[in-house]
């Protein structure tokens, strides 16, 4: 009698419920594919918590008032060598300006909420003429100037950016702050109805930047009113923000209402956020790092590469000697 | 009997996993990351990577206090899916954030707590990938397996702390992440002690 192979083992028949059944066959693929196209979804929204992308499309910039006349600038300088300015798109979608949200695409999206007109400046402090100003009397006060400087972020990217504004010498020249005044302050508006994020309390509400009286009347402080030859967007500070070129990019107060001239050093918003990391004086420089990341190079944004970062942002022939006789590791 | 009709769980995340990559490199070829797309895609990995680790940590804890079982299919393959997306951080990381600068990257791993503490998380994650197959278990025996893999609480919290470092402000979501963790941890331990505390009470003599 010829041997018959071993008969299978029962756990090795095909059960009959899916031998029989081709619809579990296919109750799997639509299982498979329903669940892979839930977990892509559920991965990539999770993954995105936090940086969120920025609108494809800036918003248009600010138009000017009906019977505005458009800018007129009488001056235009570069303060960059051989470096292409970043794009419009760039310069207004990728910001840090907490007021209006955390995230880099926050600000553009909730800029509507920001009405820049009508505003009004308060020059307070040691000055001989306290008072408080119209943003268009501002405007009418100096000659527009365009100036293009790099700016350096603290969390180590960069942008080159056409701002368009006045020098903040002229303005301090025009209020005659008496002797008293030894610093500068620059606050923000307060009012979470236009500044959203202002309900929260990641940084204590207003916003408050402060510069030495020397840095301040520096011929390269800058007041900005607008970018690219028109108004600020509310994204990027408008209707007035200050801009020190040689400083991390936080040291520029946005959407300022007061200035004022005071005799001690200001308590500043990121100072006071995290000491250790944000001094008053941040000046840019790569020798001293952030606590947290190297300060030695930065990406400019839209390049690949990174780039080695300059002391005081390439601008140390015309800032250095403020600081002959100060420590710069430890006064960062 | 549920369990055969779950045989598509496992490939379904893998393919889900790669569908998310897939969209993340779409974005970047289409530019639609914004300004600064290699902070970008690299924050994007990271929080991918804790995600999933996360998720990999909240299966025991499930069939612990649930009695759920399906999600524990699934604790092998997010685990790995987790360690792939950590590399991927990294190696976004050395390559297009730093340019493949070995040193500066080495100097940075050595002076900066924030990406130490990164980077210490990674390489941890690398023993439990390796020993992830069945044949590992019975090669190390359970035991020691079991007391390797509890590696990737210590690796989690890690993870959650790199996090918490890196952001500027606003810290709700790496403490998010870490109130997950502690939770599957403290469910883990609360497990373990009340069944060390029925055996004991089991051996004590009447």
């Amino acid at each position: 009698m010829a041997k018959l192979p071993p008969a299978p083992k029962s756990s090795e028949l095909t059960p009959p419920e899916l031998y029989a059944r081709r619809r579990e066959f296919l109750k799997q693929g639509a299982l498979y594919v329903a669940t892979s196209a839930a977990v892509g979804v559920g991965l990539s929204g999770l993954s995105r918590l936090g940086s969120a992308d920025p609108p494809q499309k800036p918003p248009p910039p600010p138009a000017p008032a009906p019977g505005d006349a458009p800018w007129k600038i009488e001056r235009r300088q570069s303060y960059v060598q051989d470096e292409p300015s970043t794009p419009y798109q760039d310069v207004t979608t990728y910001n840090n300006f907490y007021e209006l949200g955390l995230s880099k695409s926050d600000p553009a999206e909730q800029a509507f909420h920001l009405k820049p007109r009508p505003w009004s400046v308060r020059i307070s402090g040691h000055v001989k003429r306290p008072q408080t100003l119209d943003i268009d009397t501002l405007l009418r006060w100096f000659g527009l100037e365009e100036r293009i400087y790099r700016m350096r972020c603290v969390e180590a990217w960069s942008m080159v950016i056409p701002w368009v504004g006045f020098p903040l010498a002229e303005l301090i020249k025009r209020v005659e702050p008496t002797s008293q005044a030894k610093y500068v302050s620059f606050t923000t508006l307060l009012d979470p109805r236009q500044l959203p994020n202002q309900d929260s309390n990641v940084l204590a509400w207003p916003y408050v930047e402060g510069l030495r009286m020397d840095e301040a009347v520096n011929p390269l402080t800058f007041m900005a009113l607008g970018l690219y030859g028109a108004p600020l967007p509310g994204q990027n500070g408008a209707p007035l923000r200050l801009v020190v070129p040689w400083k991390y990019g936080f040291k520029g107060s946005k959407s300022i209402v007061d200035i004022g001239f005071v005799e001690h050093e200001p308590k500043t918003s990121w100072n006071r956020a995290a000491p250790d990391e944000y001094g008053f004086y941040a000046n840019v420089n790569p020798q001293v790092d952030h606590p947290r990341w190297s300060q030695a190079s930065e990406r400019r944004i839209g390049e690949l590469t990174r780039r080695p970062t300059l002391p005081f942002n390439g601008y140390a022939e015309q800032v250095a000697h403020l600081y002959q006789n100060l420590d710069l590791a430890r006064h960062f | 009997m549920a369990q055969p009709r779950l045989t598509f769980l496992v490939p379904a995340l893998v393919s889900g996993w790669l569908l998310a990559l897939g969209q993340l490199a779409y974005r970047i070829a289409r530019h639609q990351l914004g300004a600064n797309p290699i902070a970008t895609a690299l924050n994007q990995l990271g929080l991918l990577a804790l995600t999933l680790l996360t998720l990999s940590l909240c299966c025991t804890p499930l069939k612990l206090t649930l009695g759920w079982t399906w999600q524990m299919r699934a604790r092998r393959t997010l685990g790995l899916l987790a360690f792939f997306s950590a590399l991927l951080h990294f190696v976004m990381y050395l390559g297009p954030d730093q340019g493949f600068d070995v040193l500066e990257v080495l100097r940075d791993i050595g002076k900066r707590p924030f990406i130490a503490v990164g980077f210490l998380a990674l390489v941890l994650l690398v023993p439990l990938a390796w020993t992830s197959s069945k044949q590992a278990v019975t090669r190390l025996t359970f035991p020691i397996w079991q007391r390797l893999h509890r590696l990737v609480y210590p690796i989690a919290l890690l993870a959650c702390l790199h996090f918490y470092l890196r952001v500027k402000a606003d810290h709700t979501l790496p403490l998010v992440y870490l109130a997950l963790v502690l939770a599957g941890l403290s469910i883990r331990l609360f497990a373990w002690w009340y069944k060390a505390s029925q055996r004991s009470a089991r051996a004590t003599p009447l």
